[in-house]
C-alpha cells in the first residue's frame, strides 16, 4: 500500500461496515424472517431476491467485495490490538475485545454460510427452505447459525457506534453513551429476527 | 507481644532490567514503614539503602522523575497493574506488596526507566505549536475568548507522561499508532486563535499512516488519563475535523484553511 493511505483505508472499513454491508444484513434477516410464515413464503421470497436483474453485479458490489474488504483488512486490525481488558475492565474495552472477536467469528461463520448456500447454488443446487431444514436438522449446525447471528448482529450493532465516532457525528461523552443504548436496541431487535428466523426451519 | 514489637515493613516486588537488552527478572525489597510515605520515597529509601528482601546487597533501582507533585509526568511507571504516576502513588492507600514495573509500551532503558522519545516525537509529527517567527513584528494575534481559553487549559494539561499509550491496546509492537496524547494537543493547538491559521497542516499529519484512524475506540485513555483530559471526546472531534478536511481536499477548493 502507498504511503500515507491508511486514513483512507480505514474510513473506507468503516464506511463499507455500515454502507452497504450493514444494510445488507438487515435486508438478509428480515427476508429470512418470510420463514416464520411458512416454507411458501420463504421460498418465493428467495426466488423473488434471486431472480432480481443483475443479480451477479449487486452480489459482488453490494455484497462480496465490500464484505471481503472489510473482513480481510478488519482481521489485520483485530490482530495488531494487543487486549487489555484484564487491566481496565470497562465496558467499552470490553466492546473493543468483543467487536475483534465478534468479527473473526462473524467471517468464518459467514464464508462457511457462503459455501454452503451461495457456492452451492451455483453449482446447481435450489436454495429454498427445504435446504435450510436440512443443514439445521442437525442441532450442531442451529447452534452454530445461531452464534453466527448474535455474532453478526453484536459485530453490525457495536459497530455502528463506532462508525458513528469514526465519522464525528458522537462526538461528546453523552452522545456516545446514547448511541450505546441505541445501538444495543438495534443489537436485541436484528438477533430476535434472526434467531426466529433460524428457529422457523428447525 | 510479638507482633508489638514486630517492626513494620512496606513490601515491594520491583521489575529490575540492567540494561536495553537484558532479560528482566523481579526483586523483593521490605523497607521499614514510615507514614504517608509516596513509591517515590519509598524508592528513594532503597537507593540510601540497596539490600533487597533476602539482605543482599543490590543495585539501587533506577527511575526517571522532575516536579513531584504530577505536572512533569517523568516518574509514570506500571504500580500494581496500572499506569499511574509514582509521586502521587501514596503507599499507604496501596495494596502490597506494591509490584513496580515499566511502561512496556516505551524502551526501557533500566529498571523502571522508560524512553518516552516517540511521544515527543510525534508531538513533533503534529506539529504541536503555534508559528509566529517572522522577519518582522507581526502583532498581537486575534484574540481568545475566554472561556475558551478555560476549556482549552483542560487540554494543555497533557504532561506527556505515557499514561494513555500505556493504556491503548492500539499501542503496541505490531501498530505504528501515536496514541492519544499527540491527537488531543492537534485539538489544542487547533482551538486557539492563532494555532487554527494552521489546522490543515495539523489534521493532515494525523491523517498520515499510524494516526487517528487506528484509534480503536476503546476508550481506556480517558480512563486512565492522570490529568481528566477528556481524550476520546478530542479524538471523536477530530474525527469530524478530519474527515471534513478530507473531503475538502478531494472536492474542494483551493482554499487551504
Amino acid at each position: 500500500m502507498a504511503e500515507n493511505r491508511e486514513f483512507y483505508w480505514r474510513r473506507l472499513h468503516s464506511l463499507l461496515g455500515v454502507i452497504p454491508v450493514g444494510i445488507f444484513l438487515i435486508q438478509h434477516l428480515v427476508v429470512n424472517h418470510f420463514a416464520t410464515r411458512g416454507e411458501q413464503a420463504f421460498n418465493d421470497a428467495a426466488h423473488f431476491m434471486e431472480s432480481l436483474p443483475f443479480r451477479i453485479f449487486l452480489e459482488l458490489f453490494i455484497i462480496f467485495i465490500p464484505l471481503y474488504f472489510h473482513a480481510i483488512y478488519g482481521v489485520y486490525i483485530a490482530f495488531t490490538a494487543k487486549n487489555n481488558t484484564k487491566r481496565y475492565g470497562t465496558l467499552r474495552n470490553y466492546m473493543f475485545m468483543l467487536q475483534r472477536i465478534s468479527g473473526v467469528v462473524t467471517l468464518i461463520f459467514v464464508t462457511w454460510h457462503v459455501w454452503e448456500t451461495r457456492i452451492q447454488a451455483a453449482l446447481g443446487t435450489e436454495v429454498n427452505f427445504g435446504m435450510m431444514e436440512e443443514i439445521l436438522a442437525n442441532p450442531w449446525m442451529v447452534a452454530f447459525y445461531i452464534l453466527g447471528i448474535v455474532s453478526t448482529t453484536f459485530h453490525f450493532a457495536n459497530g455502528l457506534w463506532s462508525f458513528m465516532v469514526s465519522w464525528g457525528i458522537t462526538v461528546s461523552a453523552r452522545s456516545q453513551k446514547i448511541s450505546t443504548y441505541a445501538t444495543l436496541g438495534v443489537f436485541i431487535v436484528l438477533t430476535v429476527i434472526g434467531i426466529r428466523a433460524i428457529l422457523a426451519f428447525v | 507481644m510479638a507482633i508489638a514489637t514486630e517492626e513494620k515493613v512496606i513490601k515491594f516486588e520491583i521489575h529490575r532490567q540492567d540494561d536495553e537488552n537484558s532479560a528482566p527478572y523481579f526483586e523483593e525489597f521490605e523497607i521499614p514503614y514510615r507514614a504517608n510515605m509516596n513509591v517515590i520515597s519509598a524508592l528513594m529509601e532503597i537507593r540510601r539503602n540497596p539490600f533487597n528482601k533476602k539482605g543482599e546487597k543490590t543495585t539501587p533501582v533506577s527511575w526517571d522523575m522532575g516536579c513531584l507533585e504530577e505536572v512533569c509526568g517523568a516518574c509514570s511507571m506500571v504500580i500494581n497493574g496500572k499506569p499511574r504516576q509514582s509521586c502521587t502513588a501514596l503507599v499507604d492507600q496501596l495494596e502490597q506488596p506494591i509490584r513496580l514495573e515499566p511502561m512496556k509500551t516505551f524502551p526501557v532503558v533500566r529498571d523502571l526507566q522508560v524512553d518516552r522519545s516517540r511521544m515527543f516525537d510525534s508531538l513533533k509529527r503534529v506539529k504541536a505549536w503555534i508559528p509566529i517567527d517572522g522577519t518582522y513584528d507581526l502583532g498581537p494575534g486575534p484574540r481568545m475568548p475566554e472561556k475558551k481559553r478555560q476549556w482549552a487549559y483542560e487540554l494543555s494539561k497533557c504532561m506527556t507522561c505515557g499514561v494513555c499509550l500505556e493504556a491503548c491496546p492500539n499501542v503496541n509492537s505490531k501498530s505504528d499508532f501515536i496514541g492519544p496524547a499527540p491527537l488531543s494537543q492537534v485539538r489544542l493547538f487547533n482551538a486557539h486563535p492563532t494555532g487554527a491559521m494552521n489546522k490543515n497542516e495539523r489534521l493532515e499529519a494525523i491523517m498520515g499512516d499510524g494516526g487517528l484512524s487506528n484509534c480503536g475506540n476503546s476508550q481506556n485513555c480517558v480512563e486512565a488519563c492522570p490529568k481528566g483530559i477528556p481524550l476520546t471526546t478530542s479524538i471523536a472531534a477530530l474525527n469530524r475535523d478530519t474527515n471534513l478536511q478530507m473531503f475538502r481536499n478531494f472536492f474542494g477548493s483551493d482554499k487551504e484553511v
